[in-house]
């Protein structure tokens, strides 16, 4: 065989590179991705930092009194101002849990209907009908849920709260519902409404990715639907069914107006999910306005321990995220 | 164009033709804005080429735009303090009106309540928490109380209206009321928030049980039962623009022109009556400085009998002088 000479060769070489700009090209695509990644850590630390500063003056008054603390006093009688903020990471907490506890069976029905049992026709409207939840404003659902939802459930609490009086572990859990409506049980019913769309539809994207082969073997050994579901869906599934969780909590734990409307503005640790509470986001727009000083220091104080348990939360997902995967498909992974 | 007449015999009007041109731009509290919008309609009227715009931001807010400059004049509840951001010596009080602050309630089958301050500062603290209470019943000798939970309703947002409020509750109740004044104060938990006047409002209105604190224009606009309060002089009095203008006269008015109406005294005096006040600054560029004194003007003249239209209380004929006397010393 003749040798050809290197540049015959580079000539002879399908020309790959030199309609997409060559080398120069894949220096400015690397550059330009290092550079958004960056951007985004860089506003994250910014954020972090500069609310950190403004509220330090509330963090060296309270110490850590901020977090276990639950009386909130701007004004009292005598006295310095006491801002604890324990009632509403309390009623955040709660809010949010509700919904989880309320809307993710709902969101992983739907995305398990629109995967695996929808009739191919009925997938394209489902779907366009969930998303359409979506693009619903939160401050809408405040309203809805102000003047529509919350006096409608007062007899539906009145209710519950009449069956389970005589359960001793229950009682207090649904105990004397306000007479607004206007509870913690409202506000988790409202963010369940609105994390559905979200979580359904990055459910239904991760369970559609699982392989075929995979729910064929279940079949083929004997496996019911159910079974499959359990057996190939869900651990092939788990890691991006977690991610969707939390990005649901994470829309939950931050939703302002919606929540403002309806979890009924009061300063409250009570295990009565029918009494009205407050939540950090709700607080921080309701008593921006009027503030100064400290006051103001306070509230932005609030947004830090918001913006940090968020980044704990997270943390801690990854990490279950990441023993439930090197259980279920090994430690290579 | 139609002049609006003054029908309150000897005072008399700035009939001067505010003919200049230019926009006046002003933020500040809510309790007193239903009453600031008519009178900016009224003023379009005779000076079409003057645009005023008041934003119901609240009494804080409207402060800090006051004292940074964003707005020509601001109206405020509550006096000026320190780190409100308005430097001293940088603005003056122009009192414009008052207003009764209701106890509005919603109670089936009550239609006259009357409230001692004892009672009512216990009843805000969540410490009467049915309607048919002893110290309740005492106060209404002769009315048949249910026995139904009482839902006290309260601001979730900062407000003048707290404020004044809390700060009657500390002058007639000192010995009960434990939660200070103030623009937020610490509402037991157990009571419920709502944002603005209105807000609070619609709590009462659709919860049988209900009671809270609403300013007059708005409680009267939803419709609700309005409680009596004890005055200082022991009579229970009614909530009434009458009973406000009776309050305002039997308060002392300072040199600032702040005067405190709450718990003042007097046989006719509703002991809840809040003032309001504007904060104009005592120095304007000549343009401004004439826009500024020709409204304010109009308001404190030809807008006063507008006052009764929307529920407020118009100010008697010493402090009205006292207060357009504020408007010859601003400088241009």
């Amino acid at each position: 065989m003749t040798t050809r000479t290197t540049q015959e060769e580079e000539a002879a070489r399908p020309a790959l590179t030199s309609k997409t700009g060559g080398v120069r090209a894949e220096r400015l695509f690397s550059w330009w991705t290092l550079a958004t990644g960056l951007l985004v850590l860089a506003v994250l630390a910014l954020i972090l930092i500069t609310t950190t500063k403004q509220a330090w003056p509330v963090f060296q008054d309270m110490g850590l009194r901020f977090i276990s603390s639950s009386t909130w006093d701007p004004n009292p009688a005598s006295g310095n101002p006491v801002f604890g903020a324990l009632a509403f990471i309390y009623g955040t907490a709660v809010s949010s849990l509700i919904a989880l506890l309320i809307g993710v069976p709902i969101s992983i029905g739907i995305a398990l209907f629109l995967t695996e049992l929808a009739p191919r026709r009925l997938r394209g409207s489902a779907v366009m009908v969930v998303d359409m939840l979506a693009a619903i404003p939160s401050v809408v659902f405040g309203l809805w849920g102000v003047l529509v939802l919350a006096p409608l459930l007062v007899p539906v609490y009145r209710w519950i709260h009449d069956v389970f009086a005589p359960v001793p572990g229950l009682k207090s859990i649904f105990g004397e519902p306000v007479g607004t409506g206007r509870s913690f049980m409202t506000a988790g019913i409202i963010l369940a409404i609105m994390i559905i769309p979200i979580v359904t539809s990055i459910s239904r994207e991760v369970m559609s990715t699982v392989p075929q082969a995979n729910k064929d073997a279940a079949f083929a050994l004997g496996a019911t639907q159910w079974e499959m579901i359990t057996g190939a869906v869900f651990p092939h599934s788990f890691g991006g069914l977690v991610g969707a969780v939390m990005l649901g909590l994470g829309r939950a734990m931050g939703e302002t107006i919606a929540v403002s409307l309806v979890i009924g503005g009061a300063t409250n640790i009570t295990p009565n999910v029918f009494a009205g509470g407050n939540s950090m986001a709700a607080v921080i727009v309701q008593q921006f306005g009027e503030s100064t000083g400290t006051f103001t220091a306070a509230l932005i104080g609030l947004g830090v321990v918001l913006f940090a348990l968020t980044v704990v939360i997270n943390v801690a997902a990854r990490v279950v995220v990441r023993r439930a995967e090197i259980r279920v498909q090994g430690a290579a992974t | 164009m139609r002049w609006r007449h003054n029908d309150n015999g000897g005072r008399s009007g700035g009939g001067d033709t505010a003919n200049g041109s230019g926009q006046l731009k002003a933020s500040g509290a809510s309790f007193p804005d239903a009453y600031y919008q008519e009178v900016i309609s009224a003023y379009k009227e005779k000076a079409p080429d003057v645009t005023v715009t008041y934003n119901a931001v609240g009494s804080g807010t409207g402060k800090k735009e006051f004292g940074q400059g964003l707005t020509d004049f601001a109206g405020t509840d509550s006096t000026v303090k320190d780190d409100d951001g308005v430097p001293a010596g940088s603005f003056m009080y122009v009192p414009t009106v008052a207003g009764p602050i209701t106890v509005s309630y919603n109670l089936s089958g009550v239609d006259k309540l009357q409230l001692s301050p004892d009672t009512l500062a216990n009843i805000f603290q969540a410490k009467i928490t049915k309607w048919n209470d002893p110290a309740i019943a005492k106060d209404n000798q002769g009315v048949t109380l249910p026995d139904t939970s009482i839902t006290v309703a309260h601001r979730s947002d900062g407000s003048g209206t707290t404020s004044n409020f809390t700060k009657y509750l500390t002058a007639a109740a000192p010995s009960t009321w434990k939660l200070g004044s103030g623009d937020t104060v610490a509402w037991p938990s157990g009571t419920q928030g709502a944002e603005k006047n209105t807000g609070v409002a619609q709590i009462i209105k659709h919860t049988d049980g209900g009671i809270g604190y609403v300013d007059y224009s708005d409680a009267v606009e939803t419709k609700l039962s309005l409680a009596a309060i004890r005055n200082k002089d022991g009579k229970f009095v009614a909530p009434s623009l009458e009973g406000a203008t009776s309050a305002v006269a039997g308060a002392k008015v300072k040199d600032d022109l702040t005067y405190d109406p709450l718990n003042a005294s007097g046989a006719d005096a509703y002991p809840i009556t809040a003032p309001t006040y504007l904060l104009l600054k005592p120095k304007y560029d000549a343009n401004k400085a004439k826009l500024v004194s020709d409204y304010v003007r109009f308001l404190l003249t030809d807008g006063q009998p507008i006052a009764k239209d929307v529920n407020f209380a118009a100010l008697p004929s010493g402090l009205q002088q006292k207060a357009l006397a504020q408007l010859d010393k601003i400088q241009s």
